[in-house]
């Protein structure tokens, strides 16, 4: 099978706070037939900051990204990160208007078309590599782990924008959680909020939703919960330590990236995974795992 | 030609953005134009004596009236000449108000358009024929489609007022909607009680020709005389044996069937009667669960039936009705739970909707009045309503109000407090709707009477929590979020158009809001009128509807059907496409062109063959005219030259100017 060619767009958390989100999204996209060509001098996506001061620059920073990837011949640019998604998806919409297009070239001093199509990486698994292909690809399946599948709150948001899935109820990730051979039961917290940026302004914020969050995936019995969003991991994996003294709570609930749960499915070690890499270890799931999978096998 | 031209200033409709006199002074330079003048409304009385004091003072032959829209006043002027002795069709309106006034910003531009609006109308009414109607036959018999409570109102009321109805409704029982209802806002009295009488006369009035599980499947024809082809879908029963004893459904072996009346809270039987009052008392077989449809053998009930009714071969029958006139009552629909991801969308049994928990409410439903968790069948502590599930909401496309919600809820709220002691209920609500008579001293009875909890806020999600759910949502009174742990959720979902709505509005050729609703001919003026003359709406196919709303435009409806059927011929207009058979080359092109199949073939007396339109089946859309490629076919006043005679005046102002 001919691999499919995207720009991709990695954004700053994949070369820090996510870099086993970097590490499993390469690796999971090379093995499902999915070649990442990462956007030459790429720059920031401008993100929360920049739309709360200036709708225009906040456009233009995404912007300058979609005429790089524009350079480069591909039809479709693809992020990990919904926040970079977003921005840069808001972006396209804002070239789409004649005069904000003018504005939009004059300050980023490149040609820009704002055609090039911009995607998760979410949604390039499930809908360009689908999960008929996913499937069969799978070669150790997740039998006998509960995962909670949560979306947080910008996946699927504002629909118009991201045009994908149901924004109240997306199930993309459900639905590959179920095609690597492991549980996603409902879970009703999939959509909120955990508390976004607010860590360093005002942490009670997190605090208080990321303790749902965390509670929620808890009361379905979910062995990890699943995250598409360097925030969202963060929020809940790095700061679990405080929103349980905030709760008064011990959880020890492991947060994995959605590539991670797939990358361990095509066959990737869980070292290889970064899983290593988390604040709450995965000792404890990776050994129910293992068990399970022993027992399989007898 | 001796034309007279009166531009109107509307108030400041017009006068604000238009300098009317200015369009009047310039209209006496026009050809033809003997009398001009500009009157602050030419639509009153005094206006309307104007014109006829200028055609006998000025020996006018044609008017020229710049104002509104024809489609406001057209007939109001039309009606005025003629009583001033001209024929009615030597008139033209230019509309200076809709396409000029109210949309250019320059008042000196605009002006200028004006002008030459009025300019291109006298042109095209130097260029008019005096034309008369010719009179046709009305067939007083009325087609009344869906058979709810507005649909059975305008079918007796027609039906009393001397005329023979044919009411189609699509179930196999009338009584539509209200016949599901338990009780009635705000009197709370019981809804079957007082429908199930009007369902008796339906079906007992010797006036009206009843046709239960039956669609209509096309209509043709025009005002005074349409044909309706009517589906029977087969039931699979033979009703002029069926006495409706029930006995099939007590042996019926397939007893998880969906059941439709019951809003899918129960099942029923797959041979069944929906419900006991069901007019007419008919069983019917749903082939979706049927054993004999999906396994090729069960045969039950037609080894039980007594009167042996059962006939698992019957098929579809079509039959045809002449009518003159159409009452459409089709009613509404309610938006598809699951397009409301964020309450569950269907996924959670305790989570309902409020014709479903009406049907719980109901004595005669399947949990004959109590109230119960559909999950373990529990009786809740607590039962949260959430209004304007889906209505008032853009990010879904229903930013509209449906209407009756609030007022049902209230109803709801009230009968909970009733039928379960002890209970807490709580409403949360955009704002409470509640303007008709009695209703808002209803609403207030529901929170000071029986202490029913309003939430003046939106709920942003329901999910499970243990057994119970839970509510969350905000008191934008309090300026707080809140969680309120519920044992049964009732959504007020949104009534949407019903469903095939637009199919039926094709098949009419009347046409219907974004949302699905029928358009009615003028929101306040015309309100049961549609713009396909002879059909009518009534209740809640044109926006949702309570009932005594649906009732009143029942009657409504039925009045303007006996009121246009009073007269024993009705005018055609005149206003339609001719054929000169001289150039007509019989190619037939405009046979396919229209939409309305008015051209009929007519051979001459030297055998040759040509086209030749029926005048009362002509709309005058003109499409046969551009078809045409002799151009023998021209639309009536408004013909290839009057069409070329007003770019002509056009061409000469901007000529002038230039």
């Amino acid at each position: 099978m001919k691999a499919k060619r995207y720009a991709y767009y990695p954004g700053c958390s994949q070369h820090g706070t996510a870099a086993e989100y970097e590490v499993s999204a390469r690796a999971v996209a090379d093995k499902l037939g999915i070649t990442l060509v990462e956007v030459e001098d790429w720059s920031c996506c401008g993100s929360t900051p920049a739309h709360t001061v200036d709708h225009v620059l906040y456009g233009a920073l995404a912007a300058r990204n979609l005429a790089l990837a524009e350079q480069m011949k591909l039809d479709t640019m693809v992020t990990p990160c919904p926040s970079c998604l977003i921005a840069l998806k808001s972006a396209r919409v804002m070239a789409q208007d004649k005069e904000h297009l003018q504005e939009l070239r004059e300050l980023i001093d490149l040609p820009l078309k704002g055609t090039i199509e911009v995607k998760s990486l979410l949604q390039v698994i499930f809908e360009d590599i689908g999960l008929e292909a996913l499937t069969a690809k799978v070669k150790q399946p997740l039998t006998g782990l509960t995962f909670a599948p949560y979306y947080g709150c910008i996946l699927t948001r504002p629909p118009q924008l991201a045009q994908f899935d149901d924004a109240e109820n997306p199930v993309s990730m459900d639905k590959i959680i179920a095609a690597v051979g492991a549980n996603a039961p409902d879970f009703p917290f999939k959509t909120e909020c955990c508390g976004a940026a607010f860590g360093l302004a005002k942490r009670q914020i997190v605090q208080t939703l990321s303790a749902k969050v965390l509670a929620a995936a808890e009361a379905i019995a979910a062995d990890a919960i699943v995250v598409a969003c360097p925030l969202c991991h963060q929020n809940l994996d790095l700061r679990q330590e405080q929103v349980n003294a905030f709760r008064g709570a011990r959880s020890r609930m492991p947060v994995w990236y959605i590539t991670q749960v797939v990358g361990l499915a095509l066959g990737f070690s869980p070292h290889e995974m970064g899983l290593d890499k988390h604040a709450v270890a995965s000792d404890a799931i990776l050994a129910k795992w293992e068990t399970h999978l022993k027992e399989h096998a007898q | 030609m001796r034309i007279g031209v009166f531009v109107c200033h509307c108030g400041t409709n017009i006068g604000g953005m238009v300098d009317s006199h200015q369009v009047a002074e310039a209209a006496k330079q026009f050809p033809h134009v003997v009398y001009a003048t500009d009157y602050l409304y030419t639509c009153s009385e005094p206006g309307q004596l104007q014109i006829q004091t200028a055609i006998k003072e000025q020996s006018l032959d044609g008017v020229v009236v710049a104002a509104c829209s024809p489609r406001m006043h057209e007939n109001t002027f039309r009606r005025t000449i003629e009583r001033a002795g001209l024929n009615r069709y030597m008139f033209d309106m230019a509309n200076i108000r809709e396409h000029c006034s109210w949309i250019g910003e320059d008042k000196e531009a605009n002006t200028r358009k004006a002008t030459e609006l009025v300019r291109m109308a006298v042109a095209k009414v130097a260029n008019h024929a005096h034309l008369h109607s010719s009179l046709f036959d009305v067939n007083k018999r009325v087609l009344v489609l869906g058979g709810g409570v507005a649909g059975m109102q305008a079918a007796l009321d027609c039906a009393d007022g001397g005329l023979d109805v044919i009411l189609v409704e699509k179930k196999t029982s009338v009584g539509g909607r209200m016949a599901q209802l338990d009780k009635t806002f705000p009197t709370v009295d019981c809804s079957i009680c007082i429908l199930g009488p009007k369902m008796v006369d339906v079906a007992q009035h010797d006036k009206i020709k009843l046709y239960t599980y039956a669609e209509i499947d096309e209509i043709k024809g025009y005002v005074g005389n349409y044909t309706a082809k009517i589906r029977k879908k087969a039931p699979y029963v033979d009703w002029t044996k069926c006495t409706g004893c029930g006995l099939c459904m007590e042996k019926c072996p397939s007893k998880q069937s969906f059941d439709y009346h019951n809003e899918g809270i129960a099942v029923t039987t797959a041979i069944n009667i929906p419900f006991p009052q069901a007019i007419p008392k008919k069983a019917k077989i749903d082939p979706a669960y049927c054993r004999q449809f999906t396994k090729g053998k069960c045969g039950v009930c037609a080894k039980v039936c007594p009167v042996k009714a059962i006939n698992y071969e019957m098929e579809d029958e079509i039959v045809t009705e002449e009518v003159g006139a159409i009452i459409v009552a089709t009613g509404y629909g309610l938006l598809d739970i699951g397009e409301l991801g964020e309450y569950g969308a269907g996924r959670y049994p305790d989570v309902i909707t409020g014709i479903q928990y009406e049907r719980m409410l109901n004595a005669s439903g399947p949990t004959q009045g109590h109230v119960q968790r559909p999950s373990d069948g529990e009786e809740p502590k607590r039962v949260v309503f959430i209004s304007c599930a889906g209505s008032r909401d853009a990010s879904l496309g229903r930013p509209y109000c449906s209407n009756f919600c609030c007022m049902y809820i209230a109803k709801q709220a009230i009968l909970t407090k009733d039928h379960v002691p002890g209970v807490e209920v709580y409403v949360f609500y955009i704002d409470i709707r509640s303007p008709g008579k009695g209703y808002e001293e209803f609403t207030r009875r529901a929170q000071e009477e029986y202490g029913v909890q309003y939430i003046r806020g939106r709920v942003s999600r329901v999910f499970p929590q243990g057994k119970r759910m839970m509510v969350k949502g905000v008191d934008t009174l309090l300026g707080a979020q809140m969680e309120i742990e519920a044992d049964l959720v009732v959504l007020g979902t949104a009534a949407t158009a019903a469903p095939g709505a637009q199919e039926l509005a094709e098949k009419l050729r009347i046409s219907y809001d974004g949302y699905g609703f029928y358009m009615e001919s003028h929101p306040k003026l015309r309100p049961v009128e549609t713009n396909t003359s002879g059909v009518f709406l009534a209740g809640a196919c044109q926006g949702p509807k309570d009932i005594p709303a649906s009732v009143g435009q029942g009657s409504a409806a039925a009045s303007k059907v006996l009121a246009l059927f009073s007269k024993d011929q009705l005018a055609s207009d005149p206003q339609i496409a001719l054929v000169n058979e001289r150039r007509c080359i019989g190619c037939f092109k405009c046979q396919d062109t229209c939409p309305f199949g008015a051209i009929e073939e007519r051979e001459l007396r030297d055998g040759q063959k040509v086209a030749h339109v029926i005048e009362t089946v002509c709309q005058g859309c003109g499409l046969c005219t551009s078809t045409c490629p002799p151009g023998a076919i021209q639309l009536q006043q408004c013909t290839d030259n009057q069409i070329i005679a007003e770019v002509e005046a056009l061409c000469q102002a901007w000529k002038q100017r230039s």
